[in-house]
Formats: structure tokens, sequence, C-alpha cells
């Protein structure tokens, strides 16, 4: 019940938002210029989510 | 457990934690899911926390886990054995293998050659492949209503993640580790400043691997039992029905996590590989 570490995990999951948001949305850039690369663009960008929630949880977990 | 020599017994004579469980001579009490070694009338020695003092053995028991892990292991071996008997004379597999074959080719062309090159990939598919479908099966299995939680304990994360871990290093020729230690192409004061923060990648990076795969199915679970257990906190039918319906779609989702998260482990795993691996190209 600390205030400290509940506004510490809003914060976590504000930043890990933002980041896949950000990525999300050039994602949908890169597919909407070159539709045929769609395959490989939603692949990374699966990735590049994956590896922001990796540090999203693992700093939600310590807090 | 090992305790002194050998003992193998059934964790029933333990009754819950009740009696003393005997064996070849020495006796051992359950206390807290924890086996202690006392004497005969099972008496434990207590220090300031309460915890108790008495020694404990190595304890290898067979608990639930361990035993769905054999479990999926001897699944996995009549399924891919299967499979590969499967193909008979011809290229085209038969029964289950048609499912199953697309997703190893797709293994091998998009995870495996794509990041290791063609030259040494296939060393690393037989650890990819089992990676891949152990943490996959591993993972619906905690979806069913079995009770069981395996890829969701950090141990068993933790033992996966170290595997990639001895594999990298033990297969680093000297490009990876002159990438490490003194990476070319820089001035060398950054020379010197990139020394140990690559250091300190060699171990985080997969130890991201064990929180990533950790936290992802343990929140999975905890999220989707929460809201289960709110199902029954509403009294009235709308309010109960509609958390019905959203627990239906957070399971949706876990089950797309879980086989996205075996195929983050995979590729990064792979990706890992490929570092350690790689040849000098002109582009550095």
């Amino acid at each position: 019940m600390e205030i400290p570490a509940i506004v510490g995990a809003g914060l976590v999951v504000i930043g890990a938002g933002i980041g896949i948001g950000r990525i999300g949305g050039s994602a949908m850039d890169a597919i909407a210029r070159q539709p045929e690369a769609t395959g490989k663009i939603q692949t990374a960008m699966l990735i590049a989510a994956a590896l922001i929630e990796g540090i999203g949880f693992a700093a939600l977990f310590a807090v | 457990m090992i305790d002194e020599g050998f003992h193998l017994f059934s964790s029933s004579k333990f009754h819950h934690g009740e009696t003393v469980a005997e064996s070849n001579g020495k006796f051992y009490k359950l206390y807290h899911n924890k086996v202690y070694r006392t004497d005969a009338e099972g008496s434990l020695t207590f220090d300031d926390h309460h915890h108790p003092t008495n020694i404990k053995p190595l304890d290898f028991s067979i608990t639930k886990s361990v035993l769905m892990i054999m479990v999926t292991g001897v699944l996995m071996l009549i399924l891919f054995t299967g499979l590969a008997r499967s193909f008979g004379k011809g290229p085209i597999a038969k029964g289950a293998g048609r499912f199953f074959e697309p997703i190893v080719v797709y293994i091998r062309d998009e995870i495996a050659i794509p990041n290791i090159g063609e030259k040494h990939y296939k060393r690393y598919m037989s650890f990819l492949l089992t990676v891949f479908f152990f943490v996959w099966f591993l993972n619906l299995f905690g979806l069913t209503p079995l009770g069981v939680n395996v890829t969701g304990n950090i141990a068993v994360t933790f033992a996966l993640a170290i595997l990639t871990f001895l594999i990298t290093q033990f297969s680093g020729n000297k490009n990876y580790w002159k990438h490490i230690f003194w990476m070319p192409g820089v001035p060398v004061p950054m020379k010197i400043i990139l020394a140990p923060i690559e250091l300190l990648g060699v171990f985080i990076k997969p130890f991201a691997l064990m929180i990533r795969l950790y936290a992802n199915i343990m929140a999975g679970h905890i999220v989707l039992m929460s809201l289960i257990g709110l199902i029954f906190v509403f009294k009235n039918w709308i309010g109960s029905s509609l958390t019905f319906v959203l627990s239906f779609a957070i399971s949706m989702i876990e089950l797309l996590v879980a086989l996205l998260q075996a195929y983050i482990f995979t590729m990064l795993s792979a990706l890992y590989f490929g570092f350690a691996v790689e040849e000098h190209d002109e582009a550095h």
C-alpha cells in the first residue's frame, strides 16, 4: 500500500505503453508506404514490442 | 533426495506434514512445504525469525511442475518422431505432420537462417526447435484447467535462459569476443568505455529472456485468476456475465501470448547465436 510503489508502477506502464504505441505507429506508416513488406514489418514490430514489454514487466515485478 | 546417500520414498509418508517419515535410518519432516532432517520425534529447532535450523537435504522430489515437464517431453518425443516417420518415401507428410511441418520450416527459414547464417544454422536448429515447442506447449498447458504452471516458475525459465547463455558462450568465435572487449572500428577511449557495457550485456541478455517469459506468463495467469474470482464477487447476473465475457477475452489473448512468447524466446536465442558465430564482414 505504499504510494511511491504505486506511482512507480504507473510510470513504468506509461513508459511501456508510449514505447509500444510509437512502434505500432511507425509500423503502420511503413506498411502504408509499402504494403508488400507487411510480413517483415509485422515481425520486426512484434520483436521490438516484446523487448519493450520485457523491460516493462521486469520493472513492474521489481516494484 | 540426497542426504549422505540416496533416499527414495513417496511423499505420502509425510501425511501432509503431520508425521515423521523414516528412510534408511534418517528421519524427515515436512514443514511449510520444505523437508528437514529431524530425530525420531520430529522436533524442529527454531531461530529468532521462526525459521527451522535443521539441515535441509538436497531435495529432488517430483513436483507437479517436474511431472508436467516430463509429460511434455514424452509428448514432444512421440509427436516429432511420428512427424519424422510420417514422411515415408515422399516429401509430403501424412497425418499430424501436416500441421507441424510448416512451423518447423518457418523456424528454419525465418528465424534460424536470417540470424545465424547459411553456414552454421544446422548446429543450432535442434535447440531452437526444442525450445520453441517446449515453451509453446508448456504455456498452453498452463492455460488448461489442469492447474500446472511450469513456465510461470522462475526456476524453469532460469534453466532455459542458462542453456541459451551457455550455448552462446561456448560457440563464440574470435570475432564475438573481440566485439565484446575491443570493439573494432571505434576510437580507443570509446573502446575502453564500451568493454564493461558489453560485458554486462552478455549477462543481461539471457537474464532478460528469463524475466520476459516468466513475467508475461505469470502476469497473464494472475490477471486471469483475479478476473475469474471477480465473477463470484458480483451477486447479480449482469456483472457476472460481463466479467465472464471479459475473462474469456483475456483467455484468448493469453493463447496469443503463449505462442508469441515462445516465438520471441526462440528468435532472441537465434539472434544471440548469430552474434556468437558471426564472421567478419567488411561492413564494419
